[in-house]
């Protein structure tokens, strides 16, 4: 059992704000992690590393720095860590994003051992697009199986693995062949601490780096900003509500609450709700 | 072909090219000729033949779209004994529908389902093609756009179109801080995944009448690897997109124990409960109630935020609410700049004499929760 997890190194973009008086982002001292989604997907491989000894090669395209997202991943207990770093691949959106994923996928089952399963978070921090794990299942003509928050069985002797996938009004129990690409959600497990030995590993473990030269079947016209069919034309901050708060202040949580009362009772609200 | 690309922003795809000026450099693009694709083609999601609002608020927005391209709005149902549905997507604003109804389509799938769209793209020649951002939605979206190939914008909140008829899809980014404008210039159809709860639906005009031309499956049963073994509705599962009275709380709350409160509040109105990013990422509460970036886009007609300051990502989610009430410790917490009610203090103590006070005025009978109360004031120090 060969299980791959793609991993993207993101600003935290919860930590990104906006130049009140510029109204442009603020990216200084925003820290770079590990797209939390795809910790989870780390996890499960993890899962699969212990209880039926597969083997966790995590893999990752961005610049050179994204090598200690890869560490990370190493530390908890990946196997190996590839870096598939080049100018070339740089400006890609998620079509040129997948092509290079799915040829890393490729070149790392031809290379190390055939792929079984690739793990992917359901979308990035930073993306939120979630286009990704499609794009390169699609590529690797593996079965597609997204927001997954459970994996129920996997069945090294059918080669089936059965999932519950999470949608909006409830859970839907699928099964399917490998190989399989699976988006993992939060709620899939909880991501491992490093441990000592991994930490220890970890420091002194330089990643495998590819760059596009490394691979020799690559179209040159399917990757990076010439690969993306989509462009940004604009950004822009946008308008905030305008409204005129009306604060309420009374004497103690009663008087607050009656205050409070009255006024949603004054507006159509009780109407249009139907209340009582 | 010959065309320009700006750059130096961040793209769709989210990659971060911080302290990159914006550059121009021309490429030449080898790209198939697509001047004869024509109309807007909305992809309608079902389950047991009920289609979702999000298809509806599509054909909504979609017809807005049509008109200003002089064009044909279409629909593409697929799934199991859907006849009815193709109908009353004509009711909901469509010229035409393409329906592909089969037994084996009873259960989506994404491989027999891609292979359906894309037939009916390769046939219909659409220029536009809408898709609900939903997980059924993305989950087709990205594999019908990876096979044609076109560019795919993820989860817009505006849709509007150029003089070039070129789809201007707008979407957050950034953690919902600011949104971009993407375009596909070069490719067709142009693809977009779109927000439940932005759009408006039209009202449904069973007067209207439109052609149904059905279509062929893809792949026979014996193709298709992957099995639906079951579906466990959940019908505990917040809504938020279509609640119309929502009660949010956020890091005020301090742990997950005062989501009881918020749901005995949320009962007394009629309500659910929602949530915003931090509490859901401290696992307080979870992921189907977070309102804002990656949660729900909601226009509730009453938004209660409880303990939650008003980060641009989460007033974005909620800010279409027809009346906001903010409860804050903080009078300063930028949440009030959008509320209509503001309330500076404890939500311990106040969101237990709210939910009193509404029992009272709707005269339902008060449960006592106190043993709930009670734990929250415990934990809450």
């Amino acid at each position: 059992m060969h299980i791959v997890v793609c991993i993207k190194q993101v600003p935290d973009s919860r930590e990104i704000r906006i130049d009140p008086v510029t109204n442009t982002l603020v990216r200084q001292g925003v820290p770079a992690i590990v797209n939390y989604y795809d910790l989870h997907g780390l996890e499960e491989a993890l899962r699969f590393k212990d209880e039926m000894g597969a083997r966790v090669t995590v893999v990752s395209m961005g610049p050179p720095s994204a090598e200690k997202a890869l560490r990370q991943c190493i530390s908890m207990g990946a196997d190996e860590a590839v870096l598939v770093s080049d100018r070339g691949f740089a400006g890609a959106d998620t079509l040129a994003t997948s092509y290079v994923i799915a040829m890393t996928v490729q070149k790392v089952a031809a290379e190390m051992e055939p792929v079984d399963i690739v793990f992917c978070g359901k979308q990035t921090l930073d993306g939120d697009t979630g286009q990704v794990g499609p794009g390169v299942a699609c590529r690797l003509d593996y079965e597609q199986m997204t927001y997954v928050e459970k994996v129920v069985e996997l069945n090294e002797g059918e080669r089936t693995v059965t999932v519950h996938r999470h949608l909006e009004d409830g859970v839907e129990v699928v099964k399917t062949k490998l190989p399989v690409l699976i988006t993992v959600l939060t709620e899939l497990n909880k991501p491992r601490r490093a441990s000592l030995p991994g930490v220890l590993r970890a420091a002194k473990y330089k990643p495998i780096v590819w760059s596009t030269n490394d691979f020799p079947d690559l179209d040159r016209s399917k990757i990076g900003l010439k690969g993306s069919p989509t462009i940004v034309s604009k950004t822009w901050v946008p308008e905030p509500r305008k409204v005129n708060t009306e604060m309420i202040a009374a004497d103690g949580v009663e008087a607050l609450s009656a205050a409070l009362i009255d006024k949603l009772w004054n507006t159509d609200l009780p109407t249009r709700l139907g209340w009582s | 072909m010959e065309t320009e690309k700006v750059t130096g922003v961040d793209d769709a795809a989210g990659q971060p090219a911080a302290g990159v000026k914006p550059r121009r450099e021309k490429i030449v693009l080898d790209t198939p000729d697509f001047s004869d694709y024509r109309g807007i083609l909305i992809v309608v999601e079902q389950r047991a033949g009920l289609g979702k609002k999000v298809s509806w608020q599509l054909l909504g927005e979609g017809r807005k779209l049509a008109q200003k391209l002089d064009t044909e709005l279409m629909a593409l149902v697929i799934g199991s004994d859907v006849g009815e549905l193709a109908q009353e997507a004509i009711y909901r604003g469509a010229d035409k529908v393409y329906l592909c109804d089969s037994e084996e389509l009873r259960d989506y799938r994404t491989r027999p389902y891609s292979q359906i769209c894309l037939h009916a793209i390769a046939t219909v020649k659409p220029e536009i093609v809408l898709i609900g951002a939903t997980y059924w939605g993305r989950d087709l979206a990205g594999a019908i756009a990876t096979h044609l190939p076109t560019g795919l914008t993820a989860d817009c909140t505006q849709l509007d179109v150029d003089e070039n008829r070129l789809l201007m899809a707008s979407r957050p980014a950034f953690s919902e801080k600011m949104l971009a404008t993407i375009l596909c210039k070069q490719y067709k159809p142009q693809m977009a995944t779109a927000r439940s709860g932005v759009f408006l639906a039209l009202p449904r005009d069973p007067s209207r009448s439109g052609a149904i031309i059905p279509i062929p499956a893809q792949m026979t049963a014996d193709e298709i690897a992957t099995e639906v073994l079951a579906f466990l509705e959940q019908t505990e599962r917040v809504n938020l997109e279509d609640a119309e009275i929502i009660v949010a709380g956020g890091r005020g709350l301090g742990g997950p124990e005062p989501f009881a409160l918020l749901q005995e509040l949320a009962d007394a109105l009629g309500g659910v409960v929602g949530a915003s990013r931090p509490a859901v990422d401290a696992g307080w509460i979870g992921h189907d109630h977070q309102v804002g970036q990656t949660g729900s886009t909601v226009r509730p007609k009453l938004y209660f935020a409880i303990g939650i300051s008003g980060a641009v990502q989460h007033v974005v989610g909620m800010q279409h609410s027809d009346v906001i009430v903010a409860i804050n410790r903080d009078p300063d917490a930028p949440i009030f700049k959008v509320a209509n009610f503001g309330i500076v203090g404890d939500l311990f103590a106040i969101v237990p004499a709210i939910t009193k006070a509404v029992r009272e005025r709707r005269q339902l009978p008060f449960e006592s929760k106190s043993s709930v109360v009670e734990a929250v004031a415990a934990t809450s120090g």
